[in-house]
């Protein structure tokens, strides 16, 4: 096994925004947020990424602003650092060490809380010292036994006390009296603590339990002689609370994706702002009370002015449970396609790591409900030029029967995105295996074929413009079935069409056929030695002639077309095999004892281009090859395959990894540290473009009209600072002061060179004259 | 963002014939006036002159109707057995008659007794008509003659006995006094000239032939015959041009509309179907109770006569055109100032521009599916008027219902009123195989749910025993249709045989090499 030291694996993209609660600055103009190993800082207004404060090592638990000075930050991290950050111009500031990994913090004054591993809840002192790197020895533990999640705990009322329920328990510790109260008013059943907020001024706990209601507790400086009242709305869990900073309202959340907002002491009077699109996870408030955020599960941070309008969202790559429809490409946009939200796709761009869009496939209302079937997006496929989508959509319930929806999107050049052009419903009578369409882009007919387990297989074909009498409104092409196809009530697991579009292969269990796409006349039949197929490819350019295939039994086989034999076989168990539409490249990922390995390989060439043992842990569920914008210049054999298109894939653990050579890195560095931000304003694209090519314009206009200041001519400072009674004539000074003002043609453009051309040879003339003179004056001075 | 989904109404593939100018055109008719005859209506003829009255051929009688009237202006009855092909001259002041005793009468329009009566054929004479010269008389008969009579002297001018069966049908010029045409039973068309002793012309129907129509070019022949309608070119010497086989039974008559652009071909499968002359394909089709025998068509398609073999004359009148217009006064509109104003104005240079967000509009159920009252947002769906013009909406709403979990709730807690409403729609839209899943499963849930109930509502009773019935019907339906099904796929099987097994082989050879 040769090492290749240059590529690496690297993340990208996607990581979580709503793993904490987010932060919003003093003035509401960045809202900061944990993501991974580092804290971003988004812009409240554009929504865009400002800066990302990177330092941690390991993920970071929980961020926090500093009461004492509300342009920093602290953020803590399970690497056992909490580190403080002035996020205006993201520097870092101090870094303190400690033993164990933190959960999450608290702040109140001088004091940090951090969790620490045991779930203790754990006081830290801050050394006032001016170093950078502090180690922290004063600990204290306040609570023992507190929940890991950090919405379970909370300060009340100017950090008198401390509050933090667990399970079906809840606790109060009080700093003065240092002393704690516990209370455990339920038995059990769904009264289960979820979340809990202190009212900012008032002596008031407002708890979050698990079947959806809400209490607000009081009185409770004796053990005894506490009250609460029950506020009811949520169907489940209430997943996050929060006072307004008056403490006027009260914001709850949940699985139904509603904020409510409740008024304070009139709790019979609520708002609603519902249809926020998924499961609220967190809700918090800016210091003024001016904008609300609320996290969602889909790895979304929407902000909210004052409970009436969303302002902002701020969306992540959204990962579901499962990414059925596999990672596409988008040939139009270069964007990455796989499942969104439910019911939805999401268009991710890999270049600028952004979510671009949504596209709601199934366009129905999604109802926020545990253990209800909706619609899900199963299948997508793109053709050659970007201009079809093909989506699958299915709903399976315990007793009905299946139902699938073909869709046909067409892509819009007005509006610049997919509109709907033909909906089947129950194109087959079960799941559909597999789609794809017909790849010739130059092709005038588009095929998409639909593989099904019901035995068949369908091409699905654009019909030409129904012929209209001229009195019926004109309805567009549509798509109808053209060919049903079948061989021996086999089950076609896998489908695909060669480069050219001549042949479409179609894999049923355990033989392969081909297929006329004209004529849909079956050509061949190939077959392997038991195993059903599990992928068929088709090769690309100087390797069209090969169709390889992978099987269950641990077998890749290449057979050539134009013998119809098979070329050669090895035993590998291929999970994925894929094909890179830019060159002749194949990927392969196979699984061996819980993690994956990559080869990467030319059907012609018996030797592979690249391997790589133990990619990643886990299996791989779905990879692609994207093309890339810039290709790279490597002249290294192992990363020659990079050089066209980028290889991403996502594991079980919905890792979404790639390969990066170290070229590839150096660029980006470089790239990264051109840009000098200016926090005033969020750095988008948009800027970048508008806002240089101001700065540009400004600059121009300012050397073409101010004239070079005189002050800074020898001359002028010494005409001004010379005393009168020892200048001479002033007839005499003149014509050299106006000289003094030309521009030569050292200093300046060559434009304003060439204008002044004859003066400046009349001054170059006089240069000795001057020197002269200013001899003389020295001389004048001194004496003086 | 925060807005309401509305119900997806999918846009189910229309059933049904498409709509055309056609279907437009020819369902333009009232309802049919049904007039019960004496007899099997074996012939109908349009007087050639206003006001267009009609003879009907029936039995023993020949009753004249006028254009607009349900009893007959005129009878013939003197026939001492039954009459055939009553028909009038190019001037509308004399109608000639066949019968079964042999004998051709002829009879004044205004006048009851017949004026003359020519005898000479030996068996029933079907075929009676004036050539356009006015003083003769085509007749042609069962004893496969083919004569010419002088009207006023009564006299047999020719005979022709080419024909080996029976004669049923011939048509005379409208543009040469001399050219007739007959069809016979021994599947051949003849055209004759008066002026020679023999056919001019023989083509071969290939059936027997039961009708003739001539183009009013005179061009173009179409022929009926068995189940076949033919079309011939005469001008290339009988040429066949077309043949149709649209029908499933006989056909019997022929008639053109009176611009000539469509052909109408009536048949004992009771279907008249509507031919365009242009590409003869079926443009309409009009269904009737009974095998039909006769049809004629009044001058500018005002109406539409057949008979039939249950004696029943039916007589559908075209819908005036104008009677609408009358009935509905110019609706005075608001005028163009009402729609323009304050869309013209244009904002001060320092106006603070309040924009008002579009308010989405929701049709009623759908504001009750953003409440999540779901029993109401049903009760919505099923108004009568939704009901009963977008099925499609309804159901879409019950699937909607079924996709959120909630259609049992909305189906429970009903009335017996609301009930009835529910399994009304139920029944009616169930063998639409557009609704049929969900409403399978709504009809499931009601049974599940009232079913404790049944019993104590009569009404309720019914619908389902009503529903059980139908869907008995349907089961059995399905299984003949598997039967077919089986049936027609050995038979496919069979013929495909062949290739299949050189696959089979080939296949086999394949797993064989490795």
């Amino acid at each position: 096994m040769v090492e290749y030291g240059d590529i690496r694996v690297v993340y990208r993209g996607g990581s979580k925004i709503n793993f904490r609660k987010p932060v919003i600055s003093n003035d509401s103009r960045f809202l900061l947020c944990a993501s991974g190993e580092s804290v971003k800082v988004f812009s409240s207004v554009t929504e865009e990424c400002v800066h990302e404060l990177r330092g941690h090592t390991g993920q970071v638990t929980g961020v926090l602003l500093r009461p004492s000075n509300h342009l920093q930050v602290y953020s803590c991290s399970t690497d056992g650092t909490v580190r403080l950050w002035d996020f205006t111009d993201g520097i870092l500031v101090r870094v303190k060490n400690e033993k164990g990994t933190f959960r999450t913090l608290v702040v109140k004054q001088v004091c940090v809380f951090v969790f620490a591993e045991l779930f203790q809840l754990v006081a830290v002192n801050l050394p006032q010292t001016p170093d950078q790197l502090v180690e922290a020895r004063d600990l204290s533990a306040v609570l023992s036994d507190v929940s890991s999640n950090p919405s379970t705990i909370a300060f009340g009322r100017g950090g008198e006390y401390l509050a933090s329920v667990n399970n079906l328990k809840m606790e109060i510790y009080f700093f003065k009296k240092n002393k704690s109260y516990r209370f455990e008013p339920f038995n059990g059943g769904k009264n289960t603590f979820t979340c809990i907020a202190c009212h900012p001024k008032d002596d008031c706990v407002a708890t979050g339990h698990d079947d959806g209601k809400i209490r607000l507790w009081r009185n409770f400086k004796q053990k005894k002689e506490y009250t609460y009242s029950t506020l009811h709305w949520h169907h489940s869990a209430v997943s996050s609370l929060c006072f307004t900073p008056e403490g006027t309202n009260l914001l709850s959340g949940g699985v139904e994706s509603v904020l409510v907002q409740w008024r304070y002491n009139q709790e019979n009077q609520k708002d609603f702002l519902p249809r926020l699109g998924a499961a609220i996870t967190h809700v918090t408030v800016s210091p003024d009370g001016a904008l609300f955020s609320t996290s969602h599960s889909d790895n979304k941070i929407t902000i909210i002015q004052s409970c009436v309008k969303v302002s902002a969202v701020i969306q992540g790559l959204v990962k579901g449970e499962n990414v059925t429809t596999g990672l596409l490409v988008d040939p139009r946009s270069k964007a990455l396609v796989l499942n969104g939200r439910p019911g939805h796709l999401q268009f991710y761009s890999l270049q600028r790591d952004k979510l671009l869009f949504h596209l709601d496939i199934v366009q129905q209302e999604y109802i926020h409900e545990a253990g209800l079937e909706q619609f899900e997006v199963v299948r997508a496929a793109f053709d050659a030029s970007g201009l079809w989508l093909a989506t699958v959509e299915e709903r399976k319930q315990k007793s009905a029967e299946l139902e699938l929806n073909l869709k046909l999107w067409s892509f819009d050049e007005q509006t610049q995105s997919f509109v709907l052009n033909t909906t089947v419903s129950a194109p087959h009578e079960a799941r559909i295996t597999a789609m794809c369409f017909s790849q010739a882009a130059d092709s005038q007919t588009t095929t998409l074929v639909s593989a099904s387990r019901d035995g068949h297989f369908k091409a699905w074909q654009l019909g030409l413009p129904a012929h209209t009498d001229g009195t019926q409104e004109y309805e567009g092409p549509s798509w109808s079935c053209d060919f049903v196809g079948a061989y021996h009530g086999l089950v076609p697991r896998c489908c695909c069409f060669s480069a050219d579009g001549s042949l479409l292969a179609v894999g049923f269990q355990e033989v392969v056929t081909v297929w006329n796409p004209t004529s849909w006349e079956l050509l061949t039949t190939l077959s392997q030695p038991p195993g059903d197929v599990r992928n068929l490819c088709f090769g690309q350019l100087s390797c069209s002639k090969y169709l390889l295939g992978s099987n269950n039994k641990k077998m890749v086989c290449c057979w050539n077309l134009l013998t119809c034999s098979l070329e050669w076989s090895t035993s590998m168990d291929v999970s994925l095999l894929l094909v890179d539409s830019r060159s002749e490249n194949m990927a392969a990922f196979c699984c061996q004892d819980g993690s994956t390995d990559l080869f990467v390989f030319k059907p012609s060439e018996p030797r592979p281009l690249f391997s790589q043992k133990a990619v990643c842990s886990g299996r791989v569920i779905h990879a692609v090859f994207t093309p890339r914008e810039v290709m790279l210049e490597s002249s290294e054999e192992s990363s020659q395959w990079l050089n066209r298109s980028q290889l991403y894939f996502l594991t079980e653990f919905m890792d979404l990894l790639t390969f990066s050579t170290k070229a590839e890195e150096e660029k980006l560095m470089a790239s990264s540290k051109q840009l000098v931000i200016d926090d005033t304003v969020a750095m988008t694209p948009f800027y970048l473009l508008l806002g240089k090519h101001r700065h540009e314009h400004l600059g121009n206009e300012e050397s073409a009209e101010r004239t070079p200041l005189p002050q800074s001519s020898v001359a002028i400072k010494e005409l001004l600072q010379t005393p009168a009674h020892v200048l001479p004539a002033t007839s005499f000074l003149c014509s050299m002061f106006a000289k003094s003002l030309l521009i030569s043609v050292t200093e300046t453009s060559r434009r304003v060179g060439h204008r002044f051309n004859l003066n400046n040879s009349d001054s170059d003339s006089n240069s000795s004259f001057r020197f002269r003179f200013f001899e003389d004056m020295t001389c004048f001075t001194r004496a003086s | 963002m925060a807005s309401f989904k509305p119900t997806q109404i999918p846009d189910l593939p229309k059933l049904g014939e498409k709509i055309t100018e056609d279907t437009l055109y020819w369902k333009n008719y009232k309802a049919p006036v049904q007039i019960k005859e004496f007899g099997a209506v074996s012939n109908i003829d349009f007087s050639p002159v206003s006001p267009h009255n009609f003879a009907v051929t029936a039995f023993t009688r020949i009753h004249i109707y006028g254009p607009f009237s349900q009893e007959p202006v005129k009878t013939f009855t003197r026939f001492k057995d039954t009459a055939y092909c009553g028909r009038f001259r190019s001037d509308g002041q004399l109608l000639v008659a066949g019968c079964e005793d042999s004998v051709v009468r002829l009879y004044d329009v205004g006048g009851k007794a017949a004026l003359r009566m020519y005898k000479g054929h030996t068996k029933a004479v079907h075929v009676a008509d004036f050539t356009t010269g006015r003083y003769q008389i085509l007749t042609a008969s069962d004893d496969y003659t083919c004569r010419l009579w002088d009207i006023p002297n009564a006299v047999e001018l020719t005979a022709y006995q080419e024909h080996t069966d029976y004669v049923r049908c011939g048509v005379t010029s409208k543009l040469n006094r001399d050219l007739f045409i007959t069809g016979s039973y021994d599947h051949t068309l003849r055209v004759f000239d008066s002026r020679t002793e023999k056919s001019v012309m023989t083509m071969d129907h290939g059936q027997p032939v039961e009708s003739l129509l001539l183009y009013p070019s005179e061009g173009l022949l179409v022929s009926a015959g068995g189940r076949y309608v033919k079309v011939w070119d005469l001008l290339k010497g009988g040429q066949p041009l077309v043949s149709l086989k649209n029908h499933h039974k006989t056909v019997t008559c022929l008639a053109l509309n009176s611009s000539g652009q469509r052909l109408l071909s009536a048949s004992l499968d009771r279907h008249v179907k509507v031919y365009n002359t242009t590409n003869y394909k079926v443009v309409h089709n009009f269904d009737y109770a009974a095998a039909i025998l006769s049809l004629g068509l009044a001058p500018d398609d005002e109406s539409i006569v057949v008979g039939m073999t249950n004696s029943i004359l039916s007589i559908k009148h075209r819908k005036n055109l104008e009677e609408p217009k009358e009935t509905s006064k110019p609706r005075r509109r608001p005028s163009y100032r009402v729609f323009m104003k304050g869309k013209n104005f244009v904002p001060k240079q320092d106006d603070y521009f309040v924009s008002k967000p579009a308010r989405q509009h929701l049709a009623k159920y759908d504001k009750q599916l953003k409440r999540f009252n779901v029993s109401k947002a049903l009760d919505t769906a099923l108004e009568a008027w939704l009901r009963r013009k977008k099925p499609e909406v309804t159901v879409a709403v019950i699937k909607e219902l079924d996709r959120r979990g909630t259609l049992k709730n909305a189906l429970a807690g009903r009335d017996e009123e609301q009930l009835s409403r529910l399994l009304c729609f139920v029944i009616g839209n169930f063998f639409d195989t557009r609704f049929t899943p969900v409403l399978a499963t709504t009809a499931e849930i009601v049974l599940d749910i009232y079913q404790c109930v049944i019993g104590q509502s009569a009404v309720i009773d019914r619908h389902l025993i009503h529903l059980q019935k139908l869907l008995e019907k349907e089961i059995y339906y399905q299984k003949d249709l598997m039967e077919i099904l089986g049936m027609l796929d050995t038979m496919f099987a069979f013929s495909l045989l062949r290739k299949e097994l050189i696959c089979v082989l080939q296949h086999y050879d394949d797993l064989s090499q490795l």
